[in-house]
Formats: structure tokens, C-alpha cells, sequence
């Protein structure tokens, strides 16, 4: 029995539970919302520390021997991304709790964003590839609820085409998992490697994987499948849009490394070189679609669309050093992302807008908060020595090393259109003078005292802070991606743990 | 039997994407139903159909005596079709919301946030 391993699921069920038992008290309900999430990511750092010495945590549902029974799996992958989601979680929380409009919070603001951490939690641990259907689905649902919550306009034509798309790729998901089961019979991910091996026909294999592929393109918003998120990440609250960008996305590129290199690995020059381009293309059409934009949400989804791509090449690439590369940008990109667009919550509340033409003057007046957006804009970018330099260092050299000249120039160009986009923001938001037709500057200048002010910025802080850490301090986190890539590049470690485990 | 419902399978993805193109919303929560309704059939088609073979031991064996009906895919479709109830509720609640606010059921109309 281990504890760890059901705590990152059990703790953000329990508040969610709790909170809708105490849905009249608001207070109550933002107390658990922080305490919750900081026992998250203190249950999701001790997941991590057991699973470095263990190597794989393995717990089976009812004590049933694994492949009858649900197992609950943490490798280094599905243990790193824990400890994102706990520190992503209590950032939002906390964000939460300046950010989030009254009305939100009395309409169960808070249970759906533990019922979310659940989800994704539950998604990241799970070894059952039905089970992660469901887990989807939990994530799903309180998505789809938090991003219509407020009910304003271009949330109703966002949430439509989010929910179609999302309910589409489960559709196909689920038509896989029993295609799946039809052919080998079992539904433990484990036991499914094992047997995908021993098919005769790899034909049909290959027809299933890219059903899977395309399922969970949809999910991480790869190319050519992407156009769900840039019409509706922009709509929420900040919190939520934050709250989205950190961590849904990722769950689709999680889905796409534990597939891809457990089970689908019978035809690699395939699967995989289809994955190299449609790489390729997302991250170009990510950033060309950014630069287009003028209004400060969009251009941050956007690049969402675009840093799937690098991730997706570490994977489509397929060596020990780009499956390194990829997880290490997973680990940047979720903390600066989710940074960027709080940033951008802040510089809504003190003008009043999104939109760059509306915004300028805030460096004059706020020169910290424009050093705080610097730091992840510049990590974005790949500016050393922040961690996005490293991220994208050790992706691009993978693919010198692969000799994948083309797909590498294109991220090398991606990086740099990721620049211009960030050096737009800059100059529109932060450099030029305020524009003459906002009156409004009490708020930019600091002369309205409000509550909760300091709820806004220790976030920020702390996911600048995290940056600059993994930017200086690479050498351990580069570690972490290596044992989790090795672990992804020996399945048969995977199989033996799972499986071997009761015999 | 099984190439019958594999007809009927194929029928529905079709009627269902059909439906998924057409502009109107409430058209469009019709097509994600017999999405879902499409898949669940599918799942019972593919892991094999057994006629009058219910999964039980007979008292004192440990082991079916012959061919016995897979009990696992119904568990999983009785799952699905939980989940899909749930979240079509929501779809639903969601598209008359979504008449109210824009005052069209026309996804033409509906392009605001995508520009």
C-alpha cells in the first residue's frame, strides 16, 4: 500500500467534497481551497522523493493482481508532472482568492477546481487506459463548467466549441480503447505493451495508434487540431484561463509520451515521423497565429499551440536525449505559461483591458511587475539563463544529433518569432505610454486600496522564482527528465513493475 | 449478426458526423449523442458478440465449462453511457444558454472569438 500514490487523487476529492458541503460559506470554502492545494503539492513532492528511490510505485485497486485490477502507476514522468500540478494548484488558489469575481466563488468556483486537480491528477497516475478515459472525462466536465462559469457571451461560443471538440475526441478515444480491447483482450497499459508485441498484424496496431494520436492531438492542441484553444482559453476569468493553460494541454502531451512509448511502439518510422511534422507544423502555425494577434490572452494561447510543438518533437524524435529534452520543456512551459497569463490577469485589473491597444504605461508606473513578466516572457523566448534556454537547448541539439535538419530549423525560428511576439507585448503593454483614451490610471497608480492585494503577486513571484531556479539550477531537474526518459525508453521496466510485481 | 451491427455502427459514426456539419447548435448536440451512442455499440460489436452464455460459474468449478459471454465490456459501456448522460446533460444546458445570450442557434453566428 502506498499512501503517496492515492493521496495526489484523494486530497483534491475530499475538498472538492467538503466545499460543496460548506457551498453557502465562501470563506470556509477559500481556506480549503489553499490548504488543500499546498497539502497537494507537499503529498506530490513526497510522491516524487519515493518514486526516485523506488523507481516505479505501483498500488492495485481492491488487491486484485494487476492486469485484472485498476492500478494506480507512478513513473518519473507521471511523478514530475504531479508536483507541476500540486504547484500549479496552490498558485491558482492563491491567485484565486484576489482574482475571482464574487459571483464565481458563490457558484462553486472552488469544488470544480479541486474536482479539476483531480482529474488531471487522476489522468497523470492512472494504468489503466480505460480508467484514464474517465479520468479525462472528470477533467473534462469540470472544465467545461469553470469555463462557462459567468455565462457571459464569448464564453457561450467558446465553451461550444471546446465542448464538441473535447466530447469529439472522446468519442474517438473511447472507440480506440475498445477497438484496443477487441484486439489483445485487457485494458492495463501494461499488459497491453506486453501484447501488442506478440499481434501478427501490426496493420490494425498502427489504425488504433493513430486513432489514439489523433484523439489526443486534439487534447494537447496539436496541428492540425488546435483551433478549439485559441477561440476559447481567452474567454474565462484569468484564474481559469491560467488554470487551462498550465495544466490541460499537458495532460494530452502526458497521454501522447505514456502511448507512444509503452504501447505503439511497433511501427516508430511511421507513427513517429508523423508526429515529427505535425510537430513541426504546430509549432509554426502557433506562432504565426500569435503574431497576428493584438489582444493579450490570444497571443499567450497561441503560444500554447506553438510550445506543443517542441514538446511533441522531443517525442516524435524518439532518442534518449530529445525524450529528455521534451519532458524538461513540459516541466518549463507548464510553470511560465501559467505565469504569463497571471501576469496578464494583473495588468487587466489595472486598466481594465486585454487589449494591447487599450494597456501601456505600466512599466513607468509598476517597473517591478514589468521585471516579473520579463523573466517568464524572456524564459519563453529561450533567453538564457532562464529554464526555457535549457528547454529548448536540449531539445534543438537532440535534433541536430537525430540530423532532422528542417523540423530543427523550424524551432529554432519558432524561438525567435516567439521573441518578436514577447517583444510586442512589451513594447504595447508595458513600454509605450498610456494610450490617451484610458482615464481611468488610479489602479495603474496605486491610489485604490483594495483587499487581497498581495494574493496577486506572491504567485507570480513564486513561479518567477521557480523559473530562474530551473535556469540556474539545471543540473537536477535536467536529472529528473533523464531518470523519467530512461523509464520512457525501457518499457519493459514499466511492464515488469506493473506486472512482476505479484509474482 | 456482427456485420449487421457492424452496418449499424458505421451508420451511426456517419449520421452522427452528418449531423456534427450542419450550422444549427441543437443539430450539433444531436450528432455528439449518436457519437457517443455510435462508440459504446461499437465497443460491444469489437470485444465479440455471445449469444445466451452468461458469465457464471457453476457451483463447485472454478473455471467456465465452454464459451462464455466477456462481462468487462458491458462494465465499460454502462460507464460510458454514465459519463456521456452527464456530460450531455451539460452540452444541452449549455446550447440553450448559449441561444439565450447570442439570440441564434446558427454556429455561423457564432465567430466572435475566433478573429
Amino acid at each position: 500500500m502506498n499512501l503517496e500514490l492515492a493521496l495526489p487523487i484523494l486530497i483534491p476529492l475530499t475538498a472538492g467534497a467538503v466545499s460543496i458541503a460548506l457551498w453557502r460559506s465562501v470563506r470556509y470554502q477559500r481556506i480549503i481551497a489553499v490548504l488543500a492545494t499546498a497539502l497537494l503539492l507537499a503529498a506530490s513532492v513526497w510522491l516524487l522523493r519515493s518514486t526516485i528511490d523506488q523507481g516505479f510505485l505501483v498500488m492495485e485497486m481492491g488487491s486484485w493482481p494487476a492486469p485484472f485490477s485498476i492500478v494506480f502507476v507512478s513513473d518519473m514522468l507521471s511523478a514530475i508532472m504531479i508536483v507541476l500540478t500540486g504547484i500549479i494548484g496552490l498558485a491558482i488558489a492563491i491567485y484565486s482568492l484576489a482574482s475571482t469575481p464574487k459571483g464565481h466563488e458563490k457558484f462553486g468556483y472552488y469544488p470544480l477546481m479541486h474536482l479539476l486537480l483531480a482529474g488531471v491528477a487522476g489522468s497523470f497516475l492512472t494504468g489503466d487506459i480505460f480508467n484514464l478515459f474517465v479520468w479525462f472525462e472528470v477533467m473534462l466536465l469540470a472544465s467545461f463548467a469553470l469555463l462557462t462559469l459567468g455565462g457571459e457571451r464569448a464564453q457561450m461560443e467558446g465553451a461550444i466549441k471546446y465542448v464538441t471538440l473535447n466530447l469529439f475526441s472522446s468519442a474517438i478515444f473511447l472507440s480506440a480503447v475498445g477497438l484496443l480491447y477487441g484486439t489483445v483482450g485487457t485494458l492495463n497499459m501494461a499488459d497491453i505493451a506486453q501484447k501488442v508485441a506478440t499481434i501478427e498484424d501490426p496493420g490494425m496496431i498502427t489504425v488504433i495508434s493513430m486513432m489514439f494520436m489523433v484523439s489526443f492531438g486534439i487534447k494537447a492542441a496539436a496541428f492540425p487540431l488546435f483551433f478549439w484553444l485559441p477561440a476559447s482559453y481567452h474567454t474565462p476569468q484569468v484564474a481559469v484561463s491560467a488554470l487551462f493553460a498550465g495544466l490541460l494541454t499537458k495532460v494530452g502531451v502526458y497521454a501522447l509520451y505514456r502511448v507512444f512509448t509503452l504501447i505503439f511502439t511497433q511501427d516508430v518510422d511511421y507513427t513517429h515521423t508523423i508526429l515529427l511534422w505535425a510537430a513541426a507544423l504546430t509549432m509554426l502555425t502557433g506562432v504565426l497565429g500569435a503574431a497576428a494577434q493584438f489582444e493579450f490572452r490570444r497571443i499567450l494561447s497561441f503560444h500554447i499551440v506553438s510550445q506543443i510543438g517542441y514538446m511533441l518533437l522531443g517525442l516524435a524524435l524518439f532518442t534518449p536525449l530529445a525524450i529528455i529534452g521534451g519532458v524538461f520543456y513540459i516541466m518549463h512551459h507548464i510553470l511560465v505559461k501559467t505565469n504569463l497569463f497571471l501576469i496578464s490577469g494583473i495588468t487587466y485589473r489595472l486598466l481594465g483591458s486585454y487589449d494591447l491597444k487599450d494597456l501601456g504605461g505600466v512599466y513607468k508606473e509598476r517597473p517591478l511587475l514589468a521585471l516579473l513578466f520579463l523573466i517568464p516572457a524572456l524564459s519563453l523566448a529561450g533567453i538564457p539563463p532562464l529554464s526555457g534556454f535549457f528547454a529548448k537547448f536540449v531539445v534543438i541539439r537532440a535534433g541536430l544529433e537525430a540530423e532532422a535538419y528542417v523540423v530543427t530549423g523550424i524551432a529554432l525560428l519558432v524561438g525567435l518569432l516567439t521573441l518578436y511576439s514577447m517583444i510586442k507585448i512589451w513594447a504595447e503593454v508595458f513600454w509605450k505610454k498610456t494610450p490617451e483614451h484610458v482615464t481611468d490610471l488610479r489602479r495603474l497608480r496605486g491610489e485604490v486600496k483594495e483587499k487581497h492585494n498581495w494574493a496577486y503577486f506572491v504567485p507570480v513571484i513564486g513561479l518567477a522564482a521557480c523559473t530562474v531556479f530551473i535556469g540556474l539550477n539545471g543540473q537536477p531537474i535536467y536529472e529528473l527528465a533523464e531518470m523519467a526518459a530512461h523509464q520512457l525508453l525501457n518499457p519493459q521496466l514499466y511492464i515488469e513493475a506493473v506486472l512482476g510485481a505479484q509474482q | 449478426m456482427e456485420s449487421l451491427m457492424a452496418y449499424v455502427v458505421g451508420i451511426l459514426f456517419a449520421a452522427a458526423i452528418y449531423m456534427m456539419l450542419r450550422r444549427s447548435i441543437v443539430k450539433l448536440v444531436i450528432g455528439l449523442i449518436l457519437l457517443s451512442n455510435a462508440a459504446n455499440l461499437l465497443i460491444f460489436v469489437v470485444s465479440g458478440m455471445t449469444r445466451g452464455a452468461p458469465p457464471l460459474l457453476p457451483e463447485g468449478t472454478n473455471a467456465p465449462l465452454g464459451a462464455i459471454a466477456d462481462p468487462l465490456p458491458q462494465a465499460l459501456i454502462l460507464t460510458a453511457i454514465v459519463i456521456a448522460f452527464g456530460v450531455l446533460a451539460f452540452a444541452v444546458v449549455l446550447i440553450r444558454r448559449a441561444y439565450e445570450v447570442v439570440g441564434t442557434d446558427d454556429l455561423d453566428q457564432m465567430k466572435d472569438t475566433d478573429t
